[in-house]
């Protein structure tokens, strides 16, 4: 495990607040919309959202998915486009070290919950893993169809035209299809979702993937899941398959062509270099860990 | 398509009636439809035909009566005891309902192209290509130049966007269209020119139809019958020529008498 | 050489300092209490009460002064803290009857019983800035008290039931428990007790502009004040062991009814509708602006057609509540380069076949 720098080791459990932060019979509420979503892949189950001590629109869905499962012995890690080192990510970080005094890393493969905002970890994940997603807007009709009544009907009776006339409109006027992050998925040949802004580079990730992925929507409040080995397949057009980003760099860090790359600008003449978004695994690599 | 005895109605409607609160509007109307057979129902505003036709599309609940349509598998099914998912299968794919107003049957923020595949994908279409080759095939049938697939129905005519609507709805080679004054608020040669459409394409297709018109042109052209109404009831049916040639009750009498002769 | 971005939580840690600082000011003026601005900013206190759903002035003016006023911050902290407290009962429902009264008002009647009490408000000044108060230390001027009557004033909306003329409320049949949306998400349509809980603790400005849309012909009710009235009224709970209710303390509030366009049919004859609104301390904008949203958001159940976005219900309930849009709004500060990477491939991408038309072709 490389050496965590940006971890406060100090910050100690306060005793005053509760395990977690959320009291038992919340937690409870919230486990139970969990175990729906798990039986429902993909289907967006309600749940009485709390005021949580971070603003809604910050990561209080997922902050309170991982509240209600984390337990004294797991090994959490956050992570804010990718990095263990933003902002967002030491907030929520040092939230739960203050509530629940777990171990923390930043290494992905010794962590039991990682919760992310925006990005899905480079290195594989494996059985037993939970990876709780930040939602800022669960419902993927939204933006053609603001009426939830409306969107509620149509995920029932499966009516997912709405779907692939917006994708048909993106070819007709940009030749390509024009989603490039939070891009829409069937699950389990169901229910269409969203993966949350992630970019479309990390959704063939979510696909049979052995983690369980869950989804976490404070202001909105919903909360949905794809259980572990779920299928996930992003909309498109037979013959305008679905398509991963690609750069023409490699990491500038650790040579790598596979990651997804941040682009970094370094003068006002417009040079620019790539770096890992996924600094956990570009300090691997450079390391030389496999 | 060979009619036997024991070919069933497309449609059957029995004692269908409909009540705002205290207000009746629609009183106690009764009619088969057969395939491919169009029905004209005529009379002026306030006759209740528009409630008729919205009960019998599913569109408005009757408070009395019943509507039953010819599942393909299943015969006669009562459309009201179906679920609404079931309602909503049929609307898209053996049904199809072009309103008066063309902005309201159609997507007008998105291209004429998506509006006419879009019951295609919501059917599992998933085929680009293909559906973009359905769609030009569409758009020419309706006299649309290809050319304008992916400009937006906002951009149209009022001619153009009723054609575009018929497109929409005739993708799916449905069984059954309902028609609300399809041809009002169009001019005069427009109308001619969609009318010549409807007939020619009701004829191609075999197309059953329930049309409701105040104008009795539409209904001399394009219906096999008719049902005129007054008032909420039925007050006289049959073949559209004779109710036209000779019509047997006063009100229906004033109506024919009334049309300007050209 | 570049290297990747480290040391995000010192740098928070270091923010925290500053954040401090900020707060405090210049050091060499005197400390801000907590009481001083429960005492002497209390509208501000009455506010934050409100819309973070807690009275308890000291905890709100702990919240004003840790947010350095920024009041949806100290709500904010106060719905937080809120959110951590265990839920001990509920209260009989509130008797406004019986309200202490320090101000009463209404617009529909030149005189009624009670009279009208003008009581302590900024109405009738000047808005003329005060430059004496620049200065501390006068003493504030000894007002003549109203006689405390030991009657009840009675409400405006009671008077007209006599006659009939106002809309009834029967408690729905079964007599429910209110909907609670901090315990249940709302789900649209939702029936009024959830409606009323929403704008209680809904945003001011925003209920403010929606209520002054329909003002200006955004959906129209012809709104009269029926009545205003601020005081204080007693705060009862019944505990099951008890048997009885216990009276454990009086609570300020201000409750506005706004009476509304009339409606009627050849069945039923006409009587006039009905909004509410309710808020902690001294809070007549919110308690209005309440109202008259409250009776917008009921086009549905009196048979009006919904046109504007003050009648809407999902508009109105999903966009009140300042946690969550100052929280969404403002969440866009976070870093979203990952997404915004993407985007800049595409549109590259795009740019490029635009140049390129045979490698668009070929690409397909």
């Amino acid at each position: 495990m490389l050496p965590v720098e940006t971890i406060t080791p100090s910050l100690v459990r306060d005793p005053r607040i509760n395990f977690a932060y959320l009291d038992e019979r919340t937690k409870r509420m919230i486990r139970r919309a969990i175990l729906k979503a798990v039986a429902i892949p993909g289907y967006q189950v309600p749940f009485g959202s709390r005021e949580m001590p971070l603003p809604y629109g910050w990561g209080t869905g997922g902050i309170q998915v991982t509240a209600s499962i984390i337990g004294p012995v797991d090994v959490l890690k956050v992570i804010d486009q990718g990095s263990d080192d933003t902002v967002n990510a030491v907030n929520i970080r040092r939230f739960f070290q203050r509530t629940t005094g777990v171990e923390v890393t930043t290494d992905t493969t010794s962590a039991s919950i990682i919760q992310t905002r925006h990005r899905i970890p480079e290195t594989p994940l494996r059985e037993g893993q939970v990876l709780v997603y930040q939602v800022p807007v669960p419902e993927p009709m939204q933006r053609l169809e603001p009426r939830e009544t409306e969107t509620r009907k149509l995920h029932a009776l499966q009516e997912y035209g709405l779907m692939h006339v917006n994708l048909f409109e993106d070819l007709a006027h940009y030749g390509h299809i024009a989603t490039t992050y939070d891009y829409p998925v069937l699950v389990n040949g169901r229910y269409i979702m969203s993966p949350s802004p992630i970019p479309k580079f990390d959704n063939p990730k979510m696909h049979l993937n052995p983690a369980l992925q869950l989804f976490g929507a404070g202001r909105e409040k919903r909360i949905y899941a794809v259980p572990p080995y779920t299928s996930v397949e992003s909309l498109g057009f037979e013959d305008h398959p679905f398509e991963v980003q690609r750069w023409d760099a490699a990491c500038e860090l650790c040579g790598s062509r596979e990651s997804f790359l941040d682009e970094v600008l370094m003068d006002d003449q417009g040079s620019r270099m790539f770096v890992c978004s996924d600094s956990d695994y570009c300090g691997k690599r450079q390391a030389g860990i496999p | 398509m060979k009619y036997t005895d024991n070919t069933p109605p497309l449609m059957r409607v029995q004692g269908l009636a409909c009540a705002y609160g205290a207000r009746s509007v629609v009183r106690d109307i009764s009619f088969d439809l057969w395939p491919g057979e169009v029905l004209a129902i005529v009379g002026e505003s306030g006759s209740g035909k528009t409630t008729l036709l919205n009960a019998v599309a599913a569109r408005h609940t009757p408070s009395a009566g019943q509507v039953s349509f010819d599942m393909r598998d299943h015969g006669l099914q009562n459309i009201y005891a179906m679920t609404e998912a079931q309602r909503r299968m049929l609307s898209r794919t053996d049904w199809g309902f072009v309103h008066q107003n063309a902005a309201d049957g159609l997507r007008m923020n998105v291209s004429a192209g998506a509006n006419v595949s879009e019951r295609l994908m919501a059917l599992g279409q998933r085929h680009y290509g293909w559906l973009r080759e359905q769609a030009t095939d569409w758009l020419e049938r309706v006299e649309i130049s290809p050319s304008r697939m992916d400009d937006r129905p906002d951009t149209f005519s009022g001619g153009m966007r009723q054609r575009l609507q018929i497109a929409r709805n005739l993708i799916t080679q449905p069984r059954l269209v309902f028609m609300d004054e399809p041809t009002s608020g169009l001019d005069v040669s427009v109308q001619a020119r969609l009318l010549d459409m409807l007939r020619m394409l009701t004829r191609q297709m075999n197309l059953a139809a329930i049309i409701v018109t105040h104008d009795l042109a539409v209904a001399r052209l394009l219906a096999q019958r008719m049902l005129v109404m007054q008032n909420g009831q039925a007050v006289e049916t049959g073949l559209t020529d004779q109710v036209l040639d000779d019509p047997q009750h006063p009100y229906t009498q004033l109506l024919v008498s009334s049309v300007l002769q050209p | 050489m570049y290297v990747a971005v480290k040391g995000g939580e010192s740098a928070i840690l270091n923010s925290y300092d500053l954040l401090a600082q900020q707060r405090r000011g210049d050091p060499a003026v005197e400390e801000l209490s907590v009481d001083q601005i429960r005492q002497q900013l209390r509208l501000a206190v009455d506010r934050v009460m409100t819309e973070g759903s807690v009275y308890d002035p000291q905890l709100a003016a702990l919240a004003i002064k840790q947010s350095a006023g920024d009041l949806v911050e100290a709500i904010f902290l106060l719905r937080a803290y809120r959110a951590t407290l265990p839920r001990l009962g509920y209260s009989v429902p509130l008797d406004t009857a019986g309200m202490q009264i320090s101000r009463r008002i209404s617009a529909a009647f030149k005189d009624l019983p009670g009279g009208q009490v003008l009581g302590p408000t900024y109405d009738y000044t000047q808005r003329l800035l005060d430059f004496s108060l620049l200065a501390t230390g006068a003493k504030a001027p000894v007002a003549r008290q109203a006689q405390a009557s030991t009657e009840a004033t009675p409400r405006v909306v009671d008077l007209l039931h006599h006659e009939s003329l106002l809309e009834t409320q029967p408690a729905p049949s079964g007599d429910p428990d209110p909907f609670d949306l901090t315990r249940q998400p709302v789900r649209f349509p939702a029936d009024r007790s959830a409606r009323l809980q929403n704008l209680a603790r809904a945003d001011e400005g925003f209920l403010l502009a929606m209520a002054y849309s329909t003002q200006r012909g955004y959906s129209e009710s012809h709104p009269f004040v029926g009545e205003i009235r601020f005081g204080t009224v007693n705060l009862s709970i019944a505990p099951e062991e008890l048997g009885f209710e216990i009276s454990i303390g009086d609570l300020p509030i201000t409750e506005c009814q706004m009476i509304n366009q009339f409606q009627g049919s050849q069945e039923q004859p006409p009587q006039f509708t009905r909004g509410y609104g309710l808020a902690f301390g001294h809070s007549e904008r919110k308690a209005m602006a309440m109202a008259l949203v409250d009776r917008a958001l009921r086009a549905d159940e009196l048979g009006e057609a919904v046109t504007a976005p003050a009648q809407m219900q999902e508009f109105v309930m999903s966009h009140s509540d300042s946690l969550e849009s100052s929280g969404f709004v403002q969440h866009l500060k976070l870093p979203h380069y990952v997404d915004f990477q993407s985007e800049l491939e595409l549109v590259r991408k795009m740019r490029h076949s635009f140049a390129n038309p045979k490698d668009a072709h070929a690409a397909g």
